[in-house]
């Protein structure tokens, strides 16, 4: 038997395997598929202070091996999603993972705070990241700096652990990596989507009606890999991994990198049983690899 | 899991619209009006197209080469399996259906009625179909329509065929006290302000998921936001904001 098992700060997993933010809603539509209590645990949509519709549409492009949203941050606001996250035992009984949003620093305040008094929720991923909303996001984790000081400024306020959830939209993760880790963060997550753009030749404008958008799917897991091998050799503190991971090969190569567990998005939109049959395979595939627990091949590949 | 479907036949019936009929289980399909979400191999995303009729587990889709993937899929040969989400969206609500529907379609948004208009008359309906094409090139199911015994009324933007205009230049051919309608946006417009009737509309719009998840395809309507792959692709005539 193949051990799953992998450790997050305040959070035990029975396999790797979390559904990433943005592609996994808050479970309800998977849970109508499946039992989805097979998971690690999951990030749930990306949270604000205040309710956002998001981007206009189309916010989906598709591109060659992945896709592009624009999405936008669309959720009810933390006040809502706090009250709904008192039902979510009903379908999911594990801890989940909590991904919030910003535009000032005390916007990524208000909602962590929130978050201390909820019981299920394990950790908080806070997205510095987002390429889809304009004076937000992404502005946060493009600079060290700023980096540092929305990390330091929610771990003040936090109960729980907090993972940095960082862009590969700059030209050296590492420097940000290192930032947050000293400003007090337990955690990284990455990567965010790669910002990108597709024209339709027909209409000769970009196609998404926010020009851009982050681009995701197995096209970005090279790069994924060697950011987190990059980010693995510069920090201390545990890493998630994501990017383009589709198969229970790109989760255990994804730890190899140094990732303690893995995040699933666009594969997962693609096909919603993804997580299970990846679950299903991992001991079948770690054997043929000759790994007998899953935490003794995090940051092998180094 | 997701279900395999086989294609039967997959034919050419008008100017770059092609007829596949696929076999497999079709339980999840409960409404007319409702879409599958296929996989092309080679293609990221998933193909979403409206159920054009259903026969225990035979089921027939109508779509239209558009781009890359439904130039591939057209090229399907018979055999080929493929990977299908099936009954995904709302679909048509007959029950609110008055005694005289009118259903109104634009093109690709033609094939659902046709499900739709078996399934009104077998709810003992009498509905007529007023479709509305570009050029008689275009043209598919007309016949279809009528063998259903169907008063049918084409309008062609070029005049090539039938009423020489857009549907609604063809409204007053019609008695009618509910409307069901599938086409582009400009035409479902069109058709909600030259009518007062109760009615139904379908959208289309690019999608991710397909089922709820990814939140790509969401519109607003008079009852908050809604995702048009899983509250719709039907919206009542007074939920919809323009």
């Amino acid at each position: 038997m193949v051990d799953l098992s992998v450790t997050l700060p305040g959070m035990e997993l029975d396999n790797p395997v979390i559904p990433a933010s943005g592609c996994f809603g808050y479970g309800r539509e998977f849970a109508d598929l499946y039992d989805i209590n097979i998971l690690g645990s999951f990030v749930f949509k990306g949270t604000t202070k205040e309710p956002r519709f998001g981007n206009p549409t189309p916010r989906i492009a598709e591109t060659p091996s992945g896709m592009l949203n624009a999405v936008g941050l669309q959720n009810p606001g933390i006040d809502v999603v706090v009250k709904q996250l008192a039902y979510l035992n009903r379908y999911f009984r594990k801890k989940v993972i909590a991904n919030i949003s910003g535009f000032s620093i005390d916007e990524f305040v208000y909602c962590a705070e929130k978050l201390n008094d909820v019981e299920q929720v394990g950790i908080i991923e806070v997205n510095i990241s987002c390429p889809n909303v304009h004076g937000g996001g992404i502005a946060f984790g493009t600079d060290a700096k700023s980096a540092a000081q929305v990390t330091k400024a929610v771990k003040a306020v936090a109960k729980k652990p907090v993972f940095i959830k960082l862009s590969p939209n700059v030209t050296d993760i590492t420097e940000i990596a290192k930032a947050c880790e000293d400003a007090g963060a337990d955690g990284l997550s990455l990567i965010n989507t790669l910002l990108g753009m597709r024209i339709d030749l027909k209409k000769r404008k970009p196609l998404l009606a926010n020009k851009t958008g982050g681009l995701s799917g197995p096209a970005v897991f090279p790069v994924a890999v060697r950011m987190v091998y990059q980010v693995y050799e510069a920090v201390k503190i545990p890493i998630m991994g994501m990017g383009g991971v589709s198969s229970a090969k790109d989760v255990l190569e994804m730890m190899m990198a140094g990732a303690s567990a893995v995040q699933i998005g666009a594969a997962g939109l693609k096909n919603p049983y993804i997580f299970k049959e990846i679950i299903q395979s991992l001991p079948e595939t770690a054997e043929k690899y000759g790994i007998k627990r899953l935490k003794d091949i995090i940051g092998a590949g180094h | 899991m997701a279900e395999k479907f086989t294609v039967v036949t997959n034919i050419n019936i008008a100017k770059d619209v092609f007829l596949m009929q696929l076999y497999g289980n079709t339980e999840k399909i409960t409404r007319p009006g409702q879409f599958v979400h296929i996989e092309l191999p080679g293609f990221f995303l998933r193909r979403p197209i409206s159920v054009c009729d259903l026969n225990g587990y035979k089921m027939t889709i109508v779509y239209k080469v558009f781009g890359d993937g439904t130039q591939y899929m057209s090229t399907l040969p018979a055999g080929t399996v493929l990977d299908v989400l099936p009954g995904l969206g709302n679909g048509f609500d007959t029950e609110k259906s008055g005694a005289r529907p009118l259903l109104i379609g634009g093109g690709v948004g033609v094939p659902p009625l046709y499900m739709l208009a078996k399934r009104l008359i077998r709810d003992g309906k009498r509905p007529a179909a007023l479709l509305g094409f570009n050029s008689a090139d275009d043209v598919f199911f007309k016949e279809e329509f009528e063998r259903l015994g169907l008063k049918t009324v084409v309008a062609t933007a070029d005049g090539s065929m039938g009423v020489k205009g857009v549907v609604t230049d063809a409204l007053d051919q019609f008695a009618f006290d509910y409307i069901f309608t599938c086409g582009p946006l400009p035409m479902l417009k069109a058709v909600y302000e030259k009518t007062d009737a109760d009615g139904q509309y379908s959208f289309e719009e690019r999608m991710g998921c397909g089922f709820g998840a990814c939140m790509g395809c969401v519109c607003k309507t008079q009852k908050g936001y809604k995702r048009i792959c899983k509250e719709g692709p039907v919206l009542k005539r007074e939920e919809i904001v323009w």
